[in-house]
Formats: structure tokens, C-alpha cells, sequence
């Protein structure tokens, strides 16, 4: 029972962080029944960039000396990764995907399977502030301590996991409000019912699809950034693995719809543990992409693809 | 915009186009002869092409990128010295990603578009196994530096190795941790999709086992995953003495840094895949006091290991050749010489002054290749202290 717990500690764990990139995929398929599948590495360069501003800290401290940083530093490597990488997701929009808008679906899949491999592809090369192909080692943000301990300190919650936890609640509560409450979001509501209709309007499509673009790859960033705090490495090649996990979440959980996306995350998450914990990590892919294929027979909308009278 | 896109399209292909008929005559750096294409492409006669296949990039970059500065230097050396009976060696470099299937690919090409005479790689075993197949069919030699799976020169007779095999770096591992270390309850930590960790697991736990002591319980991760938290907690409950890791730095590193937070206190152990100095990067205070077993250690005092590391230093400004580098070095002599005493340069006669190496003074060791094509020499034990790994025993074989 207690080996039950702690794999389910980690499977929320990994589940939140799967939640929040498949809120990006689920966001801009809800808009532009597009999946932009170089979401997984916009959440790549998030982290790479959160990475080197904690390397600018880190090289001006007393060398010798282990780099903690303070509150202060921490969320400014939130801000300045999420924000660039918002930048990022508008440049891959505006560029990649508008001229394309009013071609087949198809085609613009293809030119998004195109940026996933020249970001992560690109970002192997090892030439002014690019990486190089192999992985680093992420600095800690936080000093992990133990904050929850339960049946004799056999089950423990650290810090590292409550705060991931709660960033992540925190980041989706805040969309939900964004997509429900406010004027933004209900452009976005009508942009993703008839893009069109919605434009003779009057809502500005091209700035509402731009806008949920840099909201999506903000929170990629974030996602990144929760992932590097929980396996402290940063790897050009992460956002491959990463991003599609949290396709099929967002597939499980119904595509286009924020709180499927979460619900499904979490689902793939705890679901992947046990599966690692009590059979072998071998059987793990298998049995997520198992996972999918039941769930797409049983109810190919996905889990909560009925209740999506308003497409997010 | 629209209309860039498809010129840029046009450019790339004519940019492609030109580097592929570049490469056919730049072997020897002479100027194409003309259009006339001879079936496959057979290099000048002054001059002996040698075929490589590694990972320049990917994960495991760093493998492939030591085993070519160690062949560069072998074959530089090489060529100053008058190269091969009067011919000088080149050697056609293509890049596998550290794919399997990228492997086999560029081993192909290697034999039927470029035409080598003979083929130096992998690093991992997987990759030399899906090249072997290939070499095997084609009767061209294959020289691994440092595969260490058992299963790669039983491929056929072609296939040569300058390192030890699996079951001896299993077995150099379990002797020292039972016997010098006195470890009594040994958990081990496998990554299931490489034949390299699951041969070094099978021979460890077989002769941890014979030599008195327990092995608490094998669980296993697969390349690529970052989250080693559950099978850990499951290791942890056997509260072993030692954890036998025999995986690649990449994951290590990783694995190292997530027991310690799990409250594992168990002395490591793996095998050479863990050679590089990104072990110490990824891996930081949580691979201290651990050990593992290598082909070769930059301390040992033997004459070949300190000549090949001065002339290394020298070609690299000033930098300390890892195991892999080593290995490639030996990989690349072994053939030169082969190929020296070779009757002719056909594959079989290739072949057979490969197989008659004996007693080879080589960078990492002394090496005989016996009946099987493997190299018999001795192995190291190396101890990760203060972010470097040190020499702490041989063990022979």
C-alpha cells in the first residue's frame, strides 16, 4: 500500500507537468483544429532558457561554493523563460502557420512536424549560444526538503513536489478564468466555434489565435521549468519525448478542452507509474499508448469530449 | 514569403546535390576527373579508404566524437610514418545519431558507394550489432573499438573487437565489489532496450551469486527516461549494500542524483558506459565513492598508454584522452597493422592478418584477438572522487 502511494505521489507529479504542455496542444487545437506538434520543444527551448539564466547567476556567485538561488532569482527564471518562449510561439505562428492558414489541414501538420525537428534538431548544434547535442545538468532551483511525511516516512511529499503541484493548479485555474471570464477568452471561444463568422464580427482572429499561441508556449515554458526542478536535466531532444505524452493526454482527456487535457495528464501520469513500478518500465509506452486506443474506442471524443459545447 | 519558401526548397536540393558529388572525389583531395562514373566507386589506388560509422550527435555524442579523435590520431601518426606499404589511409566519417538503423545505413554506404576496405565503430553495442549484419554479408572487416557485448563478433568472422567482453567487465565488477569491497546485498539497475547493460547484468548476477554473495533484485528503465523515482523506491525496500548500475552516463548521472534524494545511501557500481566527464556534471556529489570498471585508466604507468596520451595531448591541446579515445587508437593501429601484413587487400586476406594479432602493445593494454575475435586484457576499477574518476585496481582476466 505504501509502494501504491508513492508511485501515486509520483505519477501526480509527472501528471502535472504533462498537464500543462497538453493545455497548449489542447488550446491551439481548440482554435485552429491544428496539432502544432513543435509545441513539445518550444517547452525544449523554455527550459534551455531558464537553463542559462540560471547559469548567469550561478557564474557570477562565489565559485567553489553550491548556487542556491533566492525567491526573487526563481521567479525571475520563471518570467523571462515563459516570456520568451511567448515570443517564441508568437514568431512560430506568425511565420510558420498564418501563411498557411487557408490551406489544407495537412499541410499545415506538416510544416509543425517541420519547426518540432529544426528546434529540436537545431538546438543540437553547438554554435553561439546553442547547446550542443548533449544533455546538462539543471541546476537546483530549490533545496528539496521533506514537507509531508506519512506511515512512518515510507510515503513523503518534498516541497519540490507540493510547489509543482500548486504552480500547476495555479497556471490552470488561471486559464479557465482567461477562457471563461474574460473578453480575450471568449473571442477565443468564438474564433474556435467559426473563425470566420467571427471575424465578420469583428474579433481580431489573426491577434486572438497570435495571443493563444504565446499563452499555450508561455505555459509550455512553465512546464519545462517544473520538469527540470523535478529531473534537473535539460536535453535538446526532451520536448520529443515529453510533447507527445502530453498529445495523448490531451487526446484522452478530449482535445480542445482544457479540463480533459488536465484530467487526462494526470491519468497518463499515475497510470505510467504504476505500470513502471509494478510491471517494467519497458511496458510503459505501450501501455500509455494502450491507454489511448481503448479510450479512443470506447469514446473517440475522449473522456470529456461530450461536454465541449464550447470549444475552448 | 510564399514565394520564398519553394526557392529555398530549390536552393537546398542544389546544395545537397552539390555536396554529394563533392564527397566522391575528395578522398584524396584531387579534383573530380569528369562525369564518367565507374560502378562502385573506387578510390585512387595511392590511397587506402577506411570507412567509420559513430554518433557525432545525440545523446551519446560524446562517445563518438572521443573514438574520432582517437582514430584522427592513429591514422595522422599513421600517414607521417609513410601510411600503409607506401599508401596513404584515409578514413570516410558518417554520422549514426546513435541509431541503430542510422548505423546499418551508413555502413552500407560505406561499402557500396564508397567502397572501404575496412570499417572502425560503434561505441554501443546495439549500433555495432546492426552494423556487423551488414560488414558480415559484404566479407569487408569490422574493427568495434568498444562494444562490449558478447553477441557483436559472433555475428560472423569478420567482426573483430580490441576490447574486452561483457561477461569479463560483469565478472571484473562483481569480484571487486565482493571481494575488495565486501559487499554482501547487491540491487541492480538495468536499462532493458541496451544489450550492453543487459549482458553486464546477466554475467554480474550469475558471479555475485557464486562468490557468496545476494542479489537483492534486478529492475530495469529504458533509454531516454528521466523519472527512475518508482523502480528505486522498489530497490530501496530491499535495502541493499551496493546498486549496480551498467547504463550510459546520460542516465547515471540521473538515477545517482534521484536515489540520493530517495535516502539511498548504497555504494554505486557500473561498467565503462559510464565514461565521461559529463558523468561528473550530471551526476555531481551524488556519484561520489562510487566504482566502475574500464578499459583503461590515464594514471597506469605502462609505456604504450603514456606515449599515446603525450601524443594526444599534444594534437588536442593539452586534453586527457578518455577510455573510448584509447580504444578507438587501438582499433585503428590493430587494422593498420593488419592491413600491413595483409597478403592483399581483399576482405578475406584482411581478415586473416586481423585474426593473427597477438600480443599488440596497444594504448589500453596488451591485447591478443583469440578464436572468438576478442581482445584478452586486463581491466581497470576506477573510483569516482572529488568530480574525477581515479585509479583504484586492475583486475585480470
Amino acid at each position: 500500500m505504501s509502494y501504491f502511494l508513492v508511485l501515486l505521489v509520483f505519477g501526480l507529479w509527472s501528471g502535472t507537468i504533462y498537464a500543462l504542455v497538453a493545455l497548449g496542444y489542447t488550446m491551439v487545437y481548440g482554435v485552429l483544429k491544428l496539432i502544432n506538434f513543435a509545441h513539445g520543444d518550444v517547452m525544449m527551448v523554455g527550459t534551455y532558457v531558464g537553463y542559462a539564466t540560471a547559469l548567469q547567476w550561478k557564474a557570477r556567485g562565489a565559485t567553489g561554493r553550491a548556487w542556491t538561488p533566492g525567491m526573487g532569482q526563481v521567479l525571475t527564471i520563471f518570467f523571462v523563460s515563459m516570456a520568451l518562449c511567448a515570443v517564441l510561439g508568437w514568431l512560430v505562428e506568425r511565420f510558420a502557420y498564418r501563411p498557411l492558414r487557408e490551406k489544407p489541414k495537412l499541410t499545415a501538420l506538416i510544416t509543425a512536424i517541420g519547426i518540432s525537428f529544426v528546434i529540436s534538431y537545431g538546438f543540437q548544434m553547438e554554435v553561439g549560444f546553442l547547446p550542443g547535442p548533449a544533455p546538462r545538468a539543471f541546476p537546483p532551483l530549490l533545496k528539496e526538503t521533506t514537507w509531508l511525511s506519512l506511515r512512518g516516512g515510507e510515503v513523503t511529499l518534498s516541497n519540490i513536489q507540493v510547489i509543482s503541484f500548486a504552480v500547476a493548479l495555479g497556471l490552470m485555474a488561471a486559464l479557465q478564468w482567461l477562457v471563461f471570464k474574460t473578453r480575450f477568452g471568449r473571442a477565443m471561444r468564438a474564433v474556435s466555434f467559426d473563425h470566420r463568422t467571427a471575424a465578420l464580427l469583428g474579433i481580431p482572429v489573426d491577434r486572438v489565435i497570435a495571443g493563444t499561441f504565446m499563452i499555450g508556449s508561455a505555459l509550455a515554458a512553465g512546464a519545462g521549468l517544473l520538469f527540470a526542478l523535478k529531473d534537473s536535466q535539460v536535453d535538446p531532444l526532451m520536448g520529443t519525448q515529453q510533447g507527445l505524452k502530453a498529445f495523448v493526454a490531451a487526446v484522452i482527456g478530449g482535445i480542445g478542452n482544457v479540463p480533459g487535457a488536465v484530467v487526462g495528464a494526470l491519468l497518463l501520469g499515475v497510470v505510467e507509474q504504476l505500470v513502471v513500478g509494478y510491471a517494467a518500465s519497458s511496458w510503459r509506452d505501450a501501455v500509455a499508448f494502450g491507454f489511448l486506443i481503448v479510450v479512443l474506442l470506447l469514446r473517440p471524443e475522449g473522456l470529456f469530449g461530450r461536454v465541449t459545447a464550447e470549444k475552448v | 514569403m510564399r514565394h520564398l519558401a519553394p526557392a529555398l526548397l530549390a536552393a537546398a536540393a542544389l546544395l545537397l546535390g552539390c555536396e554529394k558529388k563533392q564527397s566522391q572525389p575528395s578522398a584524396d583531395g584531387k579534383p573530380a576527373a569528369g562525369p564518367e562514373v565507374k560502378a562502385p566507386a573506387a578510390p585512387p589506388s595511392d590511397t587506402l579508404l577506411l570507412g567509420e560509422v559513430g554518433s557525432l550527435t545525440g545523446a551519446e555524442a560524446t562517445f563518438g566524437l572521443s573514438t574520432r579523435e582517437g582514430i584522427d590520431l592513429a591514422l595522422e601518426q599513421a600517414n607521417a610514418a609513410g601510411g600503409v606499404n607506401g599508401k596513404k589511409v584515409e578514413v570516410r566519417v558518417y554520422d549514426d545519431q546513435g541509431k541503430p538503423d542510422e548505423a546499418a545505413n551508413a555502413t552500407v554506404r560505406l561499402i557500396n558507394q564508397d567502397g572501404v576496405k575496412l570499417i572502425l565503430g560503434e561505441v554501443a553495442s546495439t549500433n555495432s550489432l546492426a552494423m556487423a549484419g551488414k560488414a558480415q554479408a559484404a566479407k569487408v572487416p569490422m574493427v568495434t573499438p568498444s562494444s562490449t557485448n558478447e553477441t557483436v563478433t559472433q555475428k560472423g568472422d569478420y567482426i573483430f573487437r580490441v576490447c574486452f567482453i561483457d561477461p569479463f567487465q560483469g565478472y571484473a565488477m562483481a569480484k571487486f565489489a565482493r571481494e575488495t569491497l565486501k559487499l554482501q546485498n547487491v540491487a541492480v539497475l538495468q536499462d532493458n532496450k541496451s544489450a550492453y547493460s543487459t549482458g553486464l547484468t546477466e554475467v554480474f548476477k550469475v558471479r555475485f551469486a557464486e562468490m557468496g554473495g545476494k542479489v537483492a533484485g534486478v529492475e530495469s528503465y529504458s533509454k531516454g527516461d528521466t523519472d527512475f523515482r518508482a523502480q528505486l523506491s522498489s530497490l530501496k525496500s530491499q535495502s541493499p549494500d551496493g546498486i549496480y548500475i551498467p547504463g550510459y552516463y546520460t542516465d547515471v548521472g540521473l538515477i545517482a542524483k534521484q536515489a540520493r534524494q530517495l535516502g539511498i545511501q548504497a555504494v554505486l557500481l557500473g561498467g565503462d558506459g559510464w565514461e565521461s566527464d559529463k558523468l561528473f556534471e550530471l551526476g555531481g556529489e551524488a556519484v561520489e565513492n562510487s566504482y566502475y570498471t574500464n578499459h583503461y585508466s590515464p594514471d597506469s604507468p605502462n609505456p604504450a598508454t603514456q606515449k599515446f596520451i603525450a601524443a594526444y595531448k599534444a594534437k588536442f591541446n593539452g586534453k586527457v584522452p578518455d577510455s573510448l579515445a584509447a580504444l578507438a587508437y587501438d582499433a585503428a593501429n590493430v587494422s593498420l597493422d593488419a592491413l600491413r601484413r595483409a597478403k592483399s587487400l581483399s576482405g578475406p586476406d584482411i581478415r586473416d592478418a586481423l585474426a593473427q594479432t597477438k600480443d599488440f602493445d596497444g594504448a589500453a593494454g596488451k591485447l591478443t584477438l583469440d578464436e572468438k575475435r576478442n581482445a584478452t586484457k586486463p581491466a581497470v576499477v576506477l573510483k569516482v572522487a572529488g568530480g574525477k574518476a581515479s585509479y583504484a585496481a586492475t583486475v585480470n582476466p
